[in-house]
């Protein structure tokens, strides 16, 4: 898919953006999944699905360092995140990167309006002025124009997502990570959201990757997916979920697309 | 509920057979009214066949469904069932697929004094450890001076300091004057009741001001930090900051640390004098006049005296501070344990307070001070 590279990384060299090689992780003597590898390109919306309890998350806290793999080795924009020189290279990787989480995980005794400035307050030198110009336009882009006053505490489960998207995309970076952004959201407002991811990769030439089990929302922002199963304790599909739907012959699969009982 | 409706049970031997037979509502209530006598049944009938005559029963729910699996299982070989209904018998099937076994029963924790010594040890190997990060984020604070936000450090020095200001001139004022009191009682019959006045002086300013300044600290704002904090962890806030490449330690930890340290010398400082109030009453009303008292306390009190109490509450409130902001980042999962951690940073804050000044007392000793 074409896309503006105006916002994505320097090293745009037409290597992936992500590259995950026989990554794992075990809790205590409880494999979570093992051996999962797969690469994310640039300017894509990339899909992590499945079922509850799968590692999904987990996963997803590999990928931004909020956690060693127990095996396996991630790389960020080319940088190695994992092993020993990983903990050299996160602070580097981090600040290229966007993370939404499922909650929103906004700061309680900040206003929407702070939260969005504190990336650019700790990471440039704009005058604070400008920090809230420019917050004020990331809430406008994600519908919360007139909500930059309020406390996260006052907001709505489908705002305080997208307060977390404004937040994540604060600094432009070139790689977002959003955790269920329509989990427990109405349909309406769930394809809000899905709309706006679209948008945002349109405009901003992001990266995406998002971890979810909304079928409607998977069918309508992915260009590509990896399924991850429990029993399997790994990916058990991987490409285009329209072309998954229609033509996997996998179980498991088969029976998440087509909302039948395991 | 309808008694008429209830469960009922009839026992039957017929030679190698057992027959169960039940009548009336297999409900929740209906179940627990049969349950024992029918348990007890079925395990006397281990040696015969089973079986269960469902002909009477109205109703069966998934309580009486569960109750006849249980039956079945305590029987401990396969029960017959008849004259069931289609319902109940599609019933029996889902619940027969539900049904899991039991997990095995954890066995109780035993008193292990080693697993204790070792648990403790890695406590203290974790609490010197989390000292060293927080020391190390106080060496790198000129390169993160931006993540210090001196807003928050007054946001907390005014919920840790000026907020407790009144508990604070209440609990010293009492302690003074229960002090002044206790201690005026025996002293009078030696005649020695002027001395009263140098002794809570001397005790308030060394030992009592910072030590319940330390408690009050701990009840009130480390307790406070942990659950901000752990709030902040069950929430995903922290891995957020984390994200964003901010040190949690910097942006959540030493603005506590310093907010505390601020304001913890004030703390003890009124509380002596709220102290000194209270035993000033006492004394008055035993008959000294203020004068007196007032040359009482000047002649025996030094500034060492209050330095070091003050120095002594310094590292009492950092401990404090740094005990609640550890059990914060240490928050499991769930709202549980939020106030798990609470209590942690309580117990932990007092602990440390009474270790630190165990210390203090031995160091304070050998230097003559």
């Amino acid at each position: 898919m074409s896309v503006s590279a105006a916002n994505t990384s320097s090293r745009d060299t037409g290597e992936p953006i992500i590259r995950a090689t026989g990554v794992g992780q075990r809790f205590g003597d409880r494999t979570i999944f093992h051996d999962v590898s797969f690469e994310v390109a640039r300017g894509e919306v990339f899909v992590i699905l499945g079922g509850s309890g799968c590692g999904k998350s987990t996963l997803l806290k590999l990928l931004v360092g909020l956690r060693a793999p127990t095996e396996g080795s991630i790389e960020i924009d080319g940088q190695e995140i994992t092993g020993p020189e990983g903990e050299a290279h996160l602070p580097t990787v981090l600040r290229q990167i966007g993370v939404m989480f499922q909650s929103g995980a906004l700061f309680g005794s900040m206003t929407l309006l702070e939260n969005v400035m504190l990336p650019l307050e700790m990471y440039t030198d704009l005058p604070p002025e400008a920090c809230q110009e420019i917050a004020r336009m990331k809430l406008g882009l994600v519908g919360l124009g007139e909500a930059t006053g309020l406390m996260p505490a006052e907001i709505s489960g489908g705002m305080a997502k997208r307060a977390g998207i404004a937040r994540a995309m604060a600094l432009d970076p070139p790689l977002l990570f959003l955790d269920e952004p329509s989990a427990g959201l109405d349909p309406i407002t769930s394809a809000g959201l899905d709309r706006l991811i679209l948008d945002l990769r349109q405009d901003l030439g992001a990266t995406f990757v998002v971890v979810t089990h909304e079928l409607a929302s998977i069918l309508a922002i992915a260009d590509r997916c990896i399924m991850l199963d429990k029993t399997a304790q790994g990916i058990i599909a991987t490409g285009d979920p329209r072309v998954l739907r229609d033509t996997s012959t996998q179980p498991t699969v088969r029976a998440f697309f087509r909302r039948e009982a395991a | 509920m309808d008694s008429a409706a209830k469960a009922s049970m009839d026992i039957y031997q017929d030679g190698v057979t057992a027959r169960l037979a039940f009548a009336g509502k297999l409900d929740a209530e209906g179940a627990g009214a049969v349950w024992r006598e029918a348990m007890h049944a079925a395990a006397h009938a281990r040696m015969h066949e089973l079986l269960v005559d469902l002909h009477h029963v109205s109703t069966c729910d998934m309580a009486g469904a569960a109750f006849l699996l249980a039956l079945e299982a305590e029987h401990g070989g396969v029960a017959r069932f008849i004259g069931e209904s289609s319902s109940i018998d599609a019933l029996l099937d889902r619940a027969r697929k539900a049904h899991r076994p039991p997990p095995a029963p954890v066995p109780p924790a035993r008193f292990d004094p080693m697993a204790m010594a070792v648990a403790g040890t890695k406590a203290a190997a974790e609490g010197i450890a989390f000292i060293g990060e927080a020391v190390l984020a106080a060496i790198h604070l000129p390169s993160r001076r931006r993540m210090l936000r001196v807003r928050d450090i007054w946001r907390y020095a005014d919920q840790a300091g000026v907020r407790a200001i009144p508990l604070i001139v209440l609990m010293g004022y009492l302690i003074g004057l229960i002090l002044a009191f206790q201690s005026a009682v025996p002293m009078r019959r030696f005649g020695a009741d002027i001395y009263v006045a140098n002794l809570v002086a001397i005790a308030l300013l060394r030992e009592l001001g910072p030590l319940l300044a330390a408690v009050i600290l701990s009840g009130r704002t480390g307790s406070a930090f942990a659950a901000e904090i752990g709030t902040m962890k069950v929430n995903e806030e922290v891995d957020a900051l984390t994200t964003m490449g901010l040190d949690p330690m910097t942006m959540l930890v030493l603005p506590r640390m310093i907010a505390v340290a601020l304001v913890m010398p004030a703390m003890i400082i009124i509380l002596d004098f709220a102290g000194l109030a209270g035993m000033t009453t006492v004394m008055v009303g035993f008959g000294f006049p203020m004068e007196t008292v007032s040359i009482q306390v000047k002649s025996w009190v030094t500034a060492g005296d209050l330095i070091g109490g003050l120095f002594k509450g310094l590292c009492f409130g950092l401990a404090v501070a740094a005990v609640g902001c550890r059990a914060g980042l240490n928050t499991g999962v769930g709202p549980r344990a939020v106030g798990l951690s609470a209590t942690a940073a309580v117990v932990g804050g007092i602990v440390a307070t009474i270790f630190l000044d165990g210390m203090f007392a031995v160091v304070f000793y050998r230097l003559n001070l």
